[in-house]
């Protein structure tokens, strides 16, 4: 699904150039959840960034769903983020004067998509993640649960080829971050491929498989036994 | 364009427009304001314009009365202090000598310039008005209006020197009774008995007569008051399109000559240019318009530069939300025309807004003006002037939204998601 080759990225900082990403080699198969670790600084969500197309690389090759990412515009690059990703980020990031359906059909208008089906998907993306009484809710009318949750079923809408999740507990307390590791692993127990960037040892071991990124590097790629969330919720 | 005509879109804007009211009624004020402004300032201004022009209504445009004073410049054995006396053959003469002359009225008048009125009377009724003696060419310069079943003097009264009358309303309302027709009835001038043939309308929005005035025939009036061919002032009007000053000179150069009067002699006649007086108050008029259109569109665009202010603020409040449209799958084209249909859409609402309360306003005025003698009638604003000023809005509103809408694409998405 995902195949990157020898991916490299700087930042330049003044004078200084800051160089983040240092040859990165790794591809994701689908249906996989692959949890990619690392301390502040490691480069993990420069890496996401890039496989989110919100970022470009300096040099190295990627491949998504075989569509060689190259030469991005930024119409390009929304067209395929459409299309492929779906985007799940620590502050939630929900439109806060759209309520929850709104918010979960907007990647959905950006599709084209007429108003009505648009609603009718959203209202089923929310039931899935169970807060179809919610629907007509402002995000600051939700719980931090909640809101990610909305955020998920928004991300599930557009059915990406891949799900890319930016801390997603980051913000949440770990009752609630087990629930929404819970309906992570659900959402890939349906097929779907997942990526989860955390620092938190426990949400990496609800993983499939976990990628450690040091200074710019992967220095481990290992699969896990998958500890199930639901245990602990 | 596409995007123009798609609900989706248009639900989009709504949504984000509605869902900001502070911000969307703080944008709008400031168009609806400068759209107000300009309305109402140029309603107004067309209003005295139309003030003015019914004031001159009832009046060639173009005319001017001469009439004759008395030397200043001693001339060809003439002591100064002359006399002079206008004769109906001078008509003749100009008619002939300047081709810029459209109409000649030769007039005379007892009631005014120091004469007796005379004492008008019917059965045991009588009142005292001024009468004027006057050609059919007189009504080509200053219309006159005349009730149904009634007509002013024609060539065979002159031919004929018939005892005819035109009278005015008030002399209708003070010699006949109420339901008794004039047409056709006597009244006494001077103890000569006239026939009435038709009452002219007065004109109270101005211009010049009265509503008592009664014309007669020239030709009778020279008979009845014995003067022979003089003739009191000639109300002359010229072709639309000369130069009524230069024409005014000409006039007063031919009667210094045919009365041998000194060339130089300024006094010796008299003129009021009329033309002269209406352009004068029409270029004022037309100074005003284009000072309220000046003032309206600079408040207008000062208006529209407050909502490309504000829509520029706001992106940088939305950058974030627009960061996770972007994450979410919308072009930089989209993300733009959304910011710039926001401020197209604002402007307008704002701009429809502003005339609707502009026109309101005039209504207003022009009902507290209705009653007074203020040249002020019908404040309109001319549809031109409104879409143009709309034209000038939405035109304004896209260049101004092209600026917020740059910077909202100029920030990279990742940026704009990262920015707290």
């Amino acid at each position: 699904m995902i195949e990157i080759k020898d991916l490299h990225k700087s930042y330049k900082m003044g004078s200084n150039s800051l160089h983040v990403l240092k040859g990165i080699n790794f591809s994701v198969e689908e249906g996989e959840l692959v949890a990619i670790m690392g301390s502040s600084g490691s480069g993990k969500s420069t890496l996401l960034n890039i496989l989110g197309m919100l970022d470009e690389a300096n040099s190295g090759e990627y491949t998504l769903d075989g569509v060689p990412i190259k030469d991005l515009n930024e119409t390009k690059a929304a067209k395929y983020r459409n299309k492929f990703l779906g985007f799940v980020f620590q502050s939630f990031n929900l439109i806060n004067y759209k309520n929850a359906m709104e918010n979960v059909a907007l990647p959905l208008y950006y599709q084209k998509m007429g108003r009505k089906e648009r609603q009718e998907k959203a209202l089923k993306y929310l039931g899935q993640v169970g807060l179809t009484e919610w629907a007509t809710h402002l995000p600051n009318e939700l719980s931090g649960g909640q809101k990610q949750r909305v955020a998920i079923a928004r991300a599930m809408a557009a059915e990406p080829k891949v799900l890319l999740a930016d801390e997603p507990t980051g913000a949440l307390d770990s009752k609630t971050s087990y629930e929404v590791m819970d309906l992570i692993q659900k959402i890939n127990d349906q097929g779907n491929t997942i990526l989860v960037v955390t620092h938190e040892e426990d949400i990496a071991h609800m993983c499939k498989r976990i990628v450690h990124l040091k200074d710019g590097i992967i220095v481990k790629d290992e699969k896990v036994k998958q500890v199930r969330a639901s245990e602990y919720v | 364009m596409r995007l123009l005509f798609d609900r989706n879109t248009w639900q989009e804007i709504f949504g984000s427009i509605g869902k900001n009211k502070v911000r969307t009624i703080i944008t709008i004020v400031g168009v609806l304001w400068g759209i107000f402004i300009y309305i109402a300032l140029s309603g107004a201004a067309k209003g005295m314009d139309n003030g003015f022009e019914s004031m001159f209504e009832s009046i060639a445009r173009n005319s001017m009365f001469v009439w004759a004073q008395s030397t200043s410049i001693p001339h060809e054995g003439f002591k100064t202090g002359r006399q002079l006396q206008l004769k109906l053959e001078d008509a003749a003469m100009m008619e002939n000598r300047i081709p810029e002359l459209q109409y000649i009225a030769p007039r005379n008048v007892k009631g005014f310039f120091g004469s007796e009125p005379a004492i008008i009377g019917r059965k045991n009724k009588s009142g005292s008005y001024p009468v004027f003696g006057d050609f059919p060419v007189f009504t080509k310069i200053a219309p006159k209006k005349i009730y149904d079943g009634g007509r002013f003097i024609n060539d065979e009264d002159i031919d004929q020197a018939r005892k005819v009358a035109v009278i005015g309303e008030r002399t209708q309302q003070e010699l006949f009774e109420k339901d008794e027709d004039p047409i056709g009835g006597y009244i006494k001038i001077d103890d000569v008995y006239f026939q009435v043939i038709g009452v002219h309308k007065f004109d109270p929005s101005g211009g010049f007569g009265g509503d008592g005035d009664i014309f007669i025939p020239f030709a009778t009036y020279k008979k009845l008051y014995n003067t022979g061919d003089n003739v009191g002032w000639f109300s002359i009007a010229a072709h639309d399109d000369v130069d009524v000053v230069k024409v005014e000179d000409n006039i007063k150069a031919l009667l210094r000559n045919i009365h041998r009067v000194h060339p130089d002699d300024e006094r010796a006649f008299g003129s009021f240019n009329l033309g002269e007086a209406f352009n004068r108050i029409i270029g004022f008029s037309k100074g005003i318009t284009f000072l309220s259109l000046i003032v309206g569109i600079a408040t207008i665009l000062a208006g529209v530069i407050g909502i490309g202010n504000i829509l520029l603020i706001s992106v940088k409040e939305r950058t974030k939300e627009l960061g996770v449209r972007r994450a979410l799958g919308a072009t930089p084209r989209e993300v733009r025309s959304q910011i710039i249909l926001e401020s197209v859409f604002l402007t307008m609402i704002a701009g429809i807004m502003g005339i609707i309360l502009g026109a309101a306003t005039l209504k207003l005025i022009n009902s507290f003006t209705q009653d007074i003698d203020f040249p002020y009638t019908n404040p309109t604003v001319p549809i031109p002037y409104v879409l143009g000023a709309l034209a000038i809005m939405v035109i304004l509103g896209t260049l101004i939204g092209l600026i917020p809408a740059q910077r909202a694409v100029s920030i990279k998405p990742i940026d704009a998601l990262r920015e707290e």
